[in-house]
């Protein structure tokens, strides 16, 4: 396929590593036990991250969902994280805008480190409210508010405090027009975002998410609620967000992990079993327990 | 409903060619046909008795409505309908008497309107507190402590109302009367607060966690989440959670016979003393008004009013939920 010819792989000439990214081989292998051999060679130099999750532990209560993972986050690329249900890929996607804080009795432990400003997302120093502002999120299933088409996508920028009529109006406009829905909302949007047809809705909620303009996007299994149309509007939409942020993506569905990212990580049991170039992951993995996955036979 | 056992006893003697035929059906369809028709018994026994308790409440209904009915009919024979709501005096007991129910409306509308002020915004800030900022650990001891208020009998609210809150009131209002809708309503609305936060919590709790996460990972804080997308998802239940409120402080009856006074008195004043629907109802039917007289009559009918007043809000209150359902 050409899109995975053009996509799967790391793109080239983005390797040199500057001073705000971290390569992935800086840690030695010693240091990251729970990583098995497969996982090693996944190219040791990366282009430019966006984040980094560092041993990253995670507890429900005394139950530890997820077991020091480390997982490099390349900037302006697809990571999907794939895996049998209850492995951890949805806790793994929620530590990064701190989703759990809500919940009582969760704990985090380990680093990840966002850039530019390598700040720590789960440092207890560090505002979850700023942190979100930063990191947008789509969920499972559509979830806009219960106010107008317009309403949903501005209220991110109503709650960073833009108040200029004009300036809302552009902006509703502008990330309504990049996640190719425009055409079909603009003579409604001061309908309710509930007259939206399922497929629609979960469009607004990304528009509402790239409306406040976040330096990444996260996406819990966003197509997991929509038929295979709207499906692939969806994916034909990370395609295009992914010029513009590093977007870590949730799925069930290994045609879209194949399909729309660029890297894969396989998560079993709460530990990072792999982690590499979405080709090298379908084709070629390292691991058995990576290949029984991909190739259907558990899971 | 019943067709699953016929079909499975009479499948067999059609099936001549079948190499049972001859026996008519195995034991083990035999059982199968016995087992439905059992269950199939059972279940219409259970279907009978469930919709004898569901049929008791509309028949109850209907025979309150049809006691009122028949009991105001000769009040009406003797009052016009016209002057019944348009006469603002009601003096039924006087030597000439007047009925005109309007100040027993405003008395019933003042004490609503001053319990409501007091029993909406407490109970739904509560209700939001409950629902979307308390720990666990405060939820557990607060949602029971509120529910308790309502235990309490609304005659010891009554005296409540008479004997700390209108002295207490004066000591604001110096010329404040010592019966008065203003304390009455007060306390009216200190015991509506449990109802209307029990049922607004409920109402805020049952918006999905999905519309929470979506507004808190947008950056939101927990009090632009709960006014900007959780209040706003539950406003049909919270509209039914006012009603039910507005329902009970219409109905009242002891806290207003004994603190506002029992002296109709068309006035939109909580200052003033005034006599309600309710307790007038009360007021009648403890004395020795003789029973066929067209005073005794207007206890029913002042009870028809009151019957329609709350069927209005009922039936707007159930057109608000339709209204504003949002379907998650």
């Amino acid at each position: 396929m050409s899109v995975e010819a053009q996509f799967a792989q790391p793109r080239p000439g983005n390797t040199v590593l500057t001073g705000n990214t971290a390569p992935l081989g800086n840690t030695a292998p010693h240091q990251r036990p729970h990583m098995t051999e497969a996982s090693k060679p996944a190219s040791p130099q990366l282009p430019p991250l966006k984040a980094h999750a560092k041993k990253l532990s995670f507890f429900y209560g005394t139950h530890q969902a997820l077991h020091a993972i480390d997982l490099p986050l390349v900037d302006m690329h697809v990571t999907a994280l794939i895996g049998p249900s209850g492995c951890g890929k949805s806790t793994f996607l929620r530590c990064f805008n701190r989703i759990h804080d809500l919940y009582p009795n969760t704990r985090y432990d380990g680093e990840i480190i966002l850039y530019p400003s390598a700040a720590n997302i789960i440092s207890r120093d560090v505002d979850p409210i700023e942190m979100r502002m930063r990191i947008g999120m789509v969920f499972q299933k559509p979830n806009p508010f219960p106010k107008s088409i317009f309403e949903n996508v501005a209220y991110g920028l109503r709650l960073k405090g833009i108040r200029n009529a004009t300036e809302l109006k552009d902006r509703v406009e502008t990330a309504l027009k990049s996640t190719a829905i425009w055409e079909e909302v603009k003579n409604r949007l001061n309908k309710s975002a509930y007259d939206l047809s399922g497929g629609q809705q979960q469009r607004l909620c990304i528009a509402r998410a790239v409306a406040a303009e976040p330096e990444m996007l996260l996406m819990d299994e966003p197509c997991s609620a929509l038929d295979p149309i709207a499906s692939g509007k969806i994916e034909d939409l990370i395609r295009e967000l992914r010029k513009k942020y590093a977007v870590l993506i949730v799925t069930h569905n290994m045609q879209q992990a194949s399909r729309a990212s660029d890297y894969t990580a396989f998560m079993y049991m709460g530990k990072l079993v792999e982690f590499g170039a979405t080709t090298d992951i379908f084709t070629n993995p390292k691991s058995k327990e990576t290949e029984d996955y991909v190739t259907g036979r558990f899971g | 409903m019943d067709s699953a056992a016929p079909v499975a006893v009479s499948a067999m003697p059609q099936g001549n060619q079948g190499p049972k035929a001859n026996h008519g059906s195995t034991p083990r369809e035999d059982q199968i046909a016995a087992l439905v028709k059992r269950r199939n018994a059972s279940n219409a026994v259970a279907g009978g008795i469930m919709f004898a308790a569901a049929a008791s409440s509309v028949a109850i209904t209907c025979g309150i409505v049809a006691m009122l009915t028949l009991e105001s009919l000769p009040f009406f024979r003797e009052v016009n309908l016209w002057d019944f709501l348009t006469d603002t005096m009601w003096a039924p007991l006087f030597a000439a008497p007047r009925y005109g129910i309007l100040p027993l409306i405003a008395g019933t509308f003042v004490t609503t309107l001053v319990a409501l002020a007091i029993a909406l915004p407490i109970g739904t800030i509560i209700a939001v507190y409950l629902s979307e900022f308390a720990p666990h650990t405060v939820r557990e001891v607060i949602k029971p402590a509120t529910e308790l208020l309502s235990a309490v009998p609304t005659i010891v609210f009554g005296y409540f109302a008479l004997q700390v809150v209108t002295p207490a009131l004066q000591t604001f209002i110096p010329d404040l009367p010592t019966f008065n809708m203003l304390s009455a309503g007060i306390v009216m609305g200190i015991m509506i607060i449990p109802y209307v936060s029990s049922l607004s919590e409920d109402a805020l709790r049952a918006v999905p966690m999905l519309l929470r996460e979506g507004s808190y990972g947008m950056g939101a804080s927990r009090m632009q989440t709960a006014f900007k997308v959780v209040i706003p998802s539950a406003i049909s239940g919270l509209a039914a959670a006012y009603i039910l409120g507005i329902s009970r402080a219409i109905g009242e009856t002891m806290i207003v016979a004994v603190a506002a006074g029992m002296q109709p008195n068309l006035t939109l004043d909580p200052r003033q003393p005034a006599e309600t629907i309710t307790a007038y109802i009360v007021q009648v039917s403890l004395g020795d008004v003789e029973h066929g007289t067209v005073a005794f009559h207007s206890i029913f009918a002042a009870g028809a009013t009151l019957f329609v007043l709350t069927l209005g809000l009922n039936v707007f209150g159930h057109y608000l939920r339709k209204r504003y359902r949002k379907a998650y």
